[in-house]
């Protein structure tokens, strides 16, 4: 049982890797409008069907893999090097820097949600770019907060005290006396955030900020496809159930993962 | 009577509490500065000009100056931030550029629906999570406990702009049984309460199940089990109710979630609240009433948040102490 519990969702986010990277190279047409099959429901030579347009639903699923995944790993690539830093500052130095550092976390921290990313979206336009700077925006916060509280404790604990009366300069000590210790909580932070960016991500596509059509997003499919759930229900829940299965990995993950590292839940 | 209320009060109810809440209260004065003064900074993020953005491509020289001058984009960043700060503190949000209404009467009518929506999700929420959770710490590791579990990790993972186009599909469309949006009568609540409560209730039906597991391991647990009481009353007396504090902060803390979370909940089910208004107004591009959501939505979150700490250190000393 234990096996499976891995196995299973560490296949899926494999796919998803493969066809985020290699889907320029497999043979999809995700644009390509035939208008004679509009709506029509799954078959065996296509086996999603087709969507509101006539175009392959399976292919625009692929598509939106792609998405997903460079949205995921730009937002948690950005925020969790921006947030790193700033945590580090502030735990390590304290004083004002702390006070202020602390101060301004507080404020990204008072948008609940992804409040703050619908409102940056909102005003920059849609675009990919902007969703990855939008819930970078917002994502950092998290990261710095683990960092800083960390960094608080670890600073006063007896191996970092040895290292500073060896002489050891700070970047050195941080480097290798603090961040390996940082990895774990970090590791486990990054994990659950995977899973909630791709969720903000389609969130913000399903509300029409995210990436701009012709692109495909599981959000934006899921937003086109609600106006014929009637007719043809497999438009929404072909994206539905694969941001589910991604999302419901990652969590399943994140869960081993923490229980491996034995991390307290913060 | 006057003096026997204040005899009644403990030492700390009298001198801890009110130096907790002014320190509470300050900070979340200097949080509120800031969520302000970043929103204010949203508008100057606009790409290119805002103003044109916001009258589009036909406008003449002189609508585009008129605009200007305003929002009083003319004028020193500064001067604008202090303008806009008076303004605020006289409860004039400005006007909308797409109804020229003022934008205080839009928020006073859109706002009691998206309250509405919240405490609903957060009702569910509690509905669901209660038996869930408790079952769960009850009946460890057995058939209940898996299957409560199972469902919580389904209930975090799925997005509730799936979930809701779901319902609608099951229980109006093909059951006809809810309506499919709008706010009419109670029924027109249920849909968007169970899909913005969902979530909440996956959350918290883990957090009862562990406090409540935890609780169970006390002494007092052990003697009211020793005294021969039943074992409903021990879980309903002795443990949810020491349980409580720790799932009452959680509440709190998610209401304001719950509003954040209402935007894309109102987005489906066409529920005309701020989260709605919001979406509305950034296709738009009415700018003054985008600011205006956004504030109203995060600082009535961040007063959410204080009173629950408020709430929490009345109603648990020891976190006074700590402070």
């Amino acid at each position: 049982m234990f096996k499976y519990q891995i196995l299973i969702p560490s296949s899926i986010l494999i796919v998803w890797l493969i066809l985020a990277i290699l889907g320029p190279w497999f043979p999809l047409e995700p644009n390509h409008i035939i208008l004679p099959n509009i709506l029509q429901p799954p078959s065996l030579s296509e086996w999603l069907g087709y969507d509101d347009l006539g175009r392959p639903v399976l292919d625009r699923l692929m598509m939106g893999a792609r998405t997903s995944f460079f949205v995921a790993f730009g937002v948690i690539t950005v925020s969790l090097t921006v947030g790193t830093l700033i945590g580090t500052i502030s735990g390590w130095f304290g004083g004002y820097i702390d006070l202020i550092i602390v101060r301004i976390m507080d404020v990204f921290l008072a948008f609940p949600g992804i409040l703050l990313a619908i409102a940056l979206s909102g005003i920059l336009g849609p675009g990919i770019e902007n969703v990855v700077f939008a819930l970078s925006v917002v994502g950092w916060v998290g990261f710095a907060r683990i960092t800083r509280a960390q960094t608080l404790s670890l600073k006063h604990r007896e191996h970092v005290l040895a290292a500073r009366a060896l002489g050891a300069s700070i970047p050195r000590i941080l480097r290798y006396h603090v961040m390996p210790l940082l990895i774990a909580p970090l590791l486990i932070e990054a994990t659950f955030g995977i899973a909630g960016i791709v969720i903000a991500e389609a969130g913000l596509s399903f509300l029409g900020l995210g990436v701009q059509p012709p692109a495909a997003s599981w959000g934006s499919m899921i937003r086109d496809g609600t106006g014929y759930m009637l007719v043809a229900p497999h438009i929404v829940l072909a994206p539905g159930l694969t941001l589910l299965l991604v999302v419901l990995s990652v969590n399943m993950l994140g869960d081993k993962l923490r229980d491996r590292l034995d991390v307290k839940s913060q | 009577m006057c003096l026997g209320f204040f005899l009644s009060l403990s030492y700390f109810q009298l001198t801890i509490m009110p130096s907790f809440i002014i320190s509470r209260l300050l900070s979340t004065l200097t949080v509120i500065l800031g969520v302000i003064t970043l929103i204010f900074l949203l508008i100057h993020l606009v790409p290119g000009d805002p103003v044109q953005a916001m009258l589009g491509e036909t406008a003449t020289p002189t609508d585009l100056e008129a605009l200007r001058q305003a929002l009083g984009l003319n004028q020193p960043l500064f001067t604008q931030w202090w303008q806009y700060m008076t303004h605020l503190l006289q409860g004039d949000l400005g006007t909308s550029l797409y109804s020229q209404e003022p934008i205080i009467d839009i928020m006073i009518e859109r706002f009691p629906a998206t309250l509405e929506l919240a405490i609903a999700g957060l009702l569910v929420a509690v509905l669901i999570a209660l038996p869930l959770g408790s079952i769960a710490a009850l009946r460890k590791d057995t058939i209940y406990d898996n299957s409560a579990m199972v469902f919580s990790l389904l209930g975090v993972s799925i997005p509730n702009f799936w979930l809701g186009p779901l319902l609608i599909l099951l229980f109006s469309l093909t059951l006809g049984w809810f309506p499919v949006s709008g706010r009419e009568n109670f029924l027109s609540l249920i849909l968007p309460a169970l899909t913005l409560g969902t979530a909440l209730s996956a959350i918290l039906a883990r957090m009862i199940r562990s406090t409540l597991l935890e609780v169970l391991n006390e002494d007092y647990i052990r003697t009211a089990r020793a005294k021969g009481l039943r074992e409903s009353a021990i879980v309903i007396h002795h443990a949810l109710r020491n349980a409580s504090l720790p799932i009452i902060t959680i509440l709190g803390l998610q209401l304001g979630t719950l509003l954040g979370g209402a935007v894309i909940t109102e987005i489906i089910f066409a529920w005309p609240g701020i989260g709605q208004l919001t979406i509305e107004s950034i296709q738009r591009r009415d700018y003054p009433l985008v600011q205006a959501c956004i504030l109203l939505i995060s600082v009535s979150y961040v007063l959410i948040n204080t009173l629950t700490d408020v709430l929490y250190a009345w109603l648990d000393p020891r976190v006074r102490y700590s402070v």
